[in-house]
């Protein structure tokens, strides 16, 4: 292109950089971005949630009452009068902060969703978002097993809107694992360990530390190893009994009302599935397409969020990465 | 995530490459062509694609694979990746060590008289992770090529290396100072594999259990 430079300009560089894990989005890119999030938006307003937006800065101690990590948010800077401000990294807890503040006095439920951008640290490297783009729903006041029926039967719903036809949503419960190690009685000192061996999904870690444990029986350690591997149907919730079975009793009556909704079918049970957010009180979220190898996105219940902003109410939500929605829609696109 | 209901294999080549298709031997995956073909990659048929071992949690992280056998050295350098580690498969059985020239201490001098010590190799994390866990100030080199020429040039005083029989070791006079950890062959998923995928990940699991 050296017709834009005239004589004795320099010409343009090209290697003017942006931060790794961010990026411009062009027009055709952006049109089909803005095609897939209207559809999205559509089922979510027709079902009743009104979008919301929230500033891109928060105070970084109002994102810590939330989550004691402020969930990740990584970016902070300092205002004029030194209090540190930090750029979300998710949409939850700001929506937990609109729902106590502006609607304090409003009666429950409360429907929202979101379309915006939120900021990560890259840990991992190549590839890994620093911003990333998430659409997603929260659902306050409406008790397990109902409000979760409600948010996986409407994110399947959206995503067939946005053009997918083969995305699946994991369903586990992020205290399972903790309810097995306390009802064991494994060892407190040991229970961080072996939680971070599952949260990796390191199975042989996991079997290794396992074996390590004293005091334990044989069929108490297969339950430790063998948990996190039951995934699939709702028959894994019938192998699932003993000292789990008060857990597993609760996605049993979500897969009832899934089945009622006629999504039953779309939902993979997944004993071992944690996420890493510490708000999350009870089922969690996963959803995947097996056009793309990521996760498109995740959510679950978090029942303690909104007390800790003064409006004591059960909530559920979830947000998806539309940048990977529009991979799998692309994926899809091309198999027809 | 590889397209079809079938499973997609990363096959390591190197080291690993023959245990792993002994491996698939046993799961009744027809390795015939792979074995008697060394320059292609792509095997569609059997559903194994081979490759240079450390670019496997590559392509089973990015779903391009669905499982694959890698050995623990390559996955504790890669440690961001994220990738289900499913089973120990027990064979290519090495260990990550630290080695220096035979005879005196070069490490604990160089740590005493410069306060540092400096050590090639081809795994900078888990070196630099050793070092700094055990205390030890370390000035990592990385090189591409044969670890064992670094410090019989002067260029470092030790090395943190993978050996299997310790022969290169002792042919280059060097010796093993320190053991990091031992590694073997491991089964790795994509984690959306592992779910959307279940039943084969998991018939694999159980006949290499069963095996």
């Amino acid at each position: 292109m050296s017709t834009r430079s005239g004589a004795g300009q320099p010409a343009p560089s090209r290697t003017t950089p942006i931060p790794p894990g961010t990026r411009d989005v062009l027009p055709e890119e952006m049109r089909e971005l803005r095609a897939i999030s209207s559809r999205m938006r559509a089922t979510f307003e027709g079902a009743g949630y009104g979008e919301v937006h929230t500033p891109a800065l928060e105070y970084e101690e109002v994102l810590r009452r939330g989550e004691e990590r402020a969930a990740g948010a990584r970016y902070r800077t300092f205002d004029e009068q030194g209090d540190v401000l930090a750029l979300r990294s998710d949409m939850t807890i700001p929506i937990a902060r609109v729902v106590a503040t502006r609607y304090a006095e409003e009666d429950p439920p409360l429907r929202f969703c979101y379309f915006a951008h939120a900021w990560r640290a890259v840990e991992r490297g190549v590839g890994e978002p620093r911003e990333f783009l998430q659409g997603g729903l929260e659902l306050i006041g409406v008790e397990a097993p109902t409000g979760d029926a409600e948010i996986l039967a409407l994110t399947i719903a959206a995503l067939d809107e946005a053009g997918l036809r083969r995305h699946r949503v994991g369903v586990g419960d992020g205290s399972l694992y903790r309810t097995l190690l306390h009802a064991l009685d494994v060892p407190e000192d040991r229970h961080l360990s072996l939680l971070e061996c599952l949260s990796r999904r390191d199975l042989v870690g996991l079997e290794m530390r396992v074996s390590g444990l004293e005091g334990i029986g044989e069929r108490e350690r297969e339950l430790l190893v063998g948990l996190p591997e039951l995934r699939g149907g709702p028959e894994v919730l019938e192998r699932a009994d003993g000292p789990v079975a008060g857990a597993v009793e609760g996605l049993r009556a979500l897969h009832k009302l899934l089945a009622e909704r006629g999504v039953a079918d779309r939902v993979i049970f997944d004993l071992g599935l944690v996420r890493q957010l510490g708000y999350y009180t009870g089922a969690v979220f996963e959803v995947y397409d097996p056009a793309v190898g990521f996760a498109l996105g995740g959510g679950g219940r978090y029942d303690d969020l909104l007390g800790r902003f003064g409006r004591e109410l059960p909530a559920c939500g979830m947000g998806l990465d539309l940048q990977r929605v529009h991979m799998a829609q692309a994926a899809e696109e091309a198999l027809q | 995530m590889s397209a079809g209901e079938r499973l997609t294999i990363a096959v390591p080549r190197g080291a690993l490459f023959d245990g792993t298709l002994d491996l698939l031997d046993a799961l009744d995956i027809d390795t015939g062509e792979v074995r008697s073909n060394d320059r292609k990659l792509l095997f569609e048929d059997a559903g194994i694609v081979t490759m240079r071992p450390s670019d496997v949690p590559t392509y089973v992280e990015h779903g391009s694979a669905d499982v694959g056998v890698v050995g623990k050295d390559v996955l504790l350098e890669q440690r961001q990746r994220n990738v289900y580690e499913l089973l120990d498969l027990g064979f290519g059985r090495c260990r990550m060590v630290v080695a220096v020239r035979a005879g005196g201490d070069p490490i604990g001098s160089a740590l005493r008289r410069l306060g540092r010590v400096r050590i090639a190799t081809k795994y900078p994390r888990i070196a630099a992770e050793h070092f700094a866990a055990t205390g030890r100030q370390a000035e990592i080199v990385e090189v591409k090529g044969s670890v064992e020429l670094a410090p019989l040039t002067g260029l470092v005083d030790g090395i943190v290396d993978l050996t299997a029989t310790g022969r290169t070791l002792e042919e280059n006079d060097l010796r093993v100072a320190e053991e990091i950890e031992v590694c073997t062959a491991r089964l790795i998923a994509n984690p959306v594999a592992h779910k959307l995928k279940a039943d084969q990940i998991d018939a694999i699991v159980a006949k290499v259990r069963a095996g």
